[in-house]
């Protein structure tokens, strides 16, 4: 059971001001696994997202990334443009709000055939059969290729910034709330194809939510934190059903059940 | 025959933070052994534990002290100290769980619920489908609902979904919650016979079992526990 880990995160400190957003924060992730990192708002979990995607530089502490030839990259200490291309070929990021990774004024069909040019496919037939595959993977019609993003719902420019993301087949996957803001009827379909498709291509993932729900459905493990810190770690069926910490107590016994 | 599941000194209580740190025994120094192929039913009356002690020999529950040790790949594993991704493993080849209620996921069809524990082993998906079809057909779970998400079923034909689900995979251990409480007759019969066929097998069942009738039928030796008293 000492399969090296695909990202780890040790002694993570970030403060803004007074406030302390991380505090001597362990994180790891092991290949294919979906770790949920839940919390109310303010308790740190976009800001470790974001300092573990190489988004945003902690005060102090390391985020390390095992490449596919098992070498190991310091996060925080790569040149700009190498990052980059990591954000563009090994790993995705899904955000809350579609519209930050999606390019509105392009078509369905270039949003996603986009993320496969800047891998070097330049092959025209290639990329428009690729984005057709992903948008039936994903549900979203067809006949919808040419068309802008700005005529479709919220629900489906959710599932079309998830097929932009998974079309380079990404090994980690950083998740923001992928489904906050969304109908409970159209969050239930887009759980089940983000749970379907992570696990058919054996994706790591890395997801804040708010919702516990979410966190039970997707997650193998869970992280609760609290004011910036780790609070209680674990199997996602033992944190929920088995809580020790006062506060994952609170979190647990606040959810209604339908 | 082969000790399969042991714990020893096994302790479990909840500290319930939310009531002033009010701290619950529920579980003291368990020692129970599971040798293959014998099925053990725990028995005493509610609050004597029994879900508890269950839900921590599959490490849902997290053991305060003591020892779970479960045959794995031809080693003994402690599923009270396994780091989260051990556990994992022991659940997948050798620990199987029928809880009292199918967990429902949306959207996920009868037959896939039961099917995707063998796509999960590398199972070619239409021999997943079609074993996992059998087994509905023989829980008498109709052709005709198999396409359906069970959230629309009744009490009755989810909990068989459920059996199927955990008895698909051939688990060497299963633990079964209750796995009659909501069947008629005819169903409990077949569950007695998957039981005994399991059994047959080598499988080592531990088991919650209120009705008479199915605890008799399926039970080699019974466990008895009885709620948590304060040393006087």
């Amino acid at each position: 059971m000492t399969e090296p880990t695909l990202l780890s995160g040790r002694g993570l400190n970030l403060n803004f001001g007074e406030l302390s957003a991380l505090a001597n924060v362990d994180v790891d992730l092991w290949p294919g696994e979906i770790l949920a990192i839940v919390g109310e708002s303010g308790s740190g979990k976009t800001t470790l997202l974001n300092v573990l995607s190489g988004r945003t530089a902690p005060d102090s502490g390391m985020v390390w990334y095992r490449d596919p030839s098992g070498h190991l990259h310091d996060v925080h200490a790569m040149p700009a443009p190498s990052l980059r291309t990591l954000h563009r070929s090994d790993w995705g990021f899904v955000h809350q709000d579609p519209r930050q990774n999606l390019r509105m004024g392009v078509s369905a069909g270039g949003n996603v055939g986009e993320r496969l040019m800047a891998q070097g496919v330049r092959h025209y037939g290639a990329i428009r059969s690729a984005a057709l595959d992903w948008l039936a993977q994903v549900e979203i019609d067809e006949n919808r290729i040419d068309d802008l993003p700005r005529t479709f719902s919220g629900g489906m420019l959710q599932r079309l910034q998830i097929a932009r993301t998974l079309v380079t087949h990404p090994r980690l996957v950083f998740m923001d709330e992928p489904t906050g803001g969304l109908d409970v009827s159209v969050q239930a379909r887009l759980l089940d194809l983000i749970r379907s498709l992570v696990t058919r291509l054996n994706i790591a993932v890395v997801l804040v939510t708010h919702d516990i729900a979410v966190a039970r459905l997707l997650a193998h493990r869970i992280a609760v934190m609290q004011r910036g810190r780790i609070v209680e770690t674990g199997l996602t069926d033992q944190v929920l059903d088995d809580p020790r910490h006062p506060y994952t107590q609170l979190l647990v016994s606040s959810v209604l059940n339908a | 025959m082969t000790i399969m599941l042991s714990t020893r000194a096994l302790v479990k209580s909840f500290t319930l933070h939310l009531r002033g740190g009010l701290k619950m025994p529920v579980l003291s120094g368990i020692d129970l052994d599971i040798r293959a192929g014998e099925c053990v039913v725990l028995s005493g009356p509610s609050g004597a534990g029994k879900s508890t002690l269950m839900r921590s020999l599959y490490g849902n529950y997290r053991a305060e002290s003591g020892s779970i040790l479960v045959r794995h790949s031809g080693k003994m594993i402690d599923i009270a100290s396994a780091d989260p991704r051990a556990i994992l493993a022991v659940r997948h080849e050798t620990l199987g769980y029928v809880s009292q209620f199918l967990r429902v996921v949306p959207r996920v069809s009868a037959l896939d619920v039961v099917a995707e524990v063998l796509l999960a082993r590398g199972i070619d998906q239409d021999i997943a489908r079609d074993r996992a079809r059998n087994l509905l057909l023989k829980l008498n779970i109709p052709a005709r609902l198999h396409g359906i998400p069970p959230a629309t079923f009744s009490g009755g034909e989810q909990q068989r979904v459920n059996l199927a689900r955990g008895f698909i995979a051939g688990h060497p251990i299963l633990l079964l919650d209750e796995p009659t409480a909501s069947l008629d007759a005819e169903n409990r019969a077949v569950v007695i016979e998957m039981v005994r066929e399991a059994k047959a097998r080598g499988t080592a069942i531990v088991a919650i079992c209120h009705d008479a009738d199915v605890r008799d039928a399926i039970a080699d030796r019974l466990f008895a526990m009885s709620p948590y008293q304060d040393a006087a």
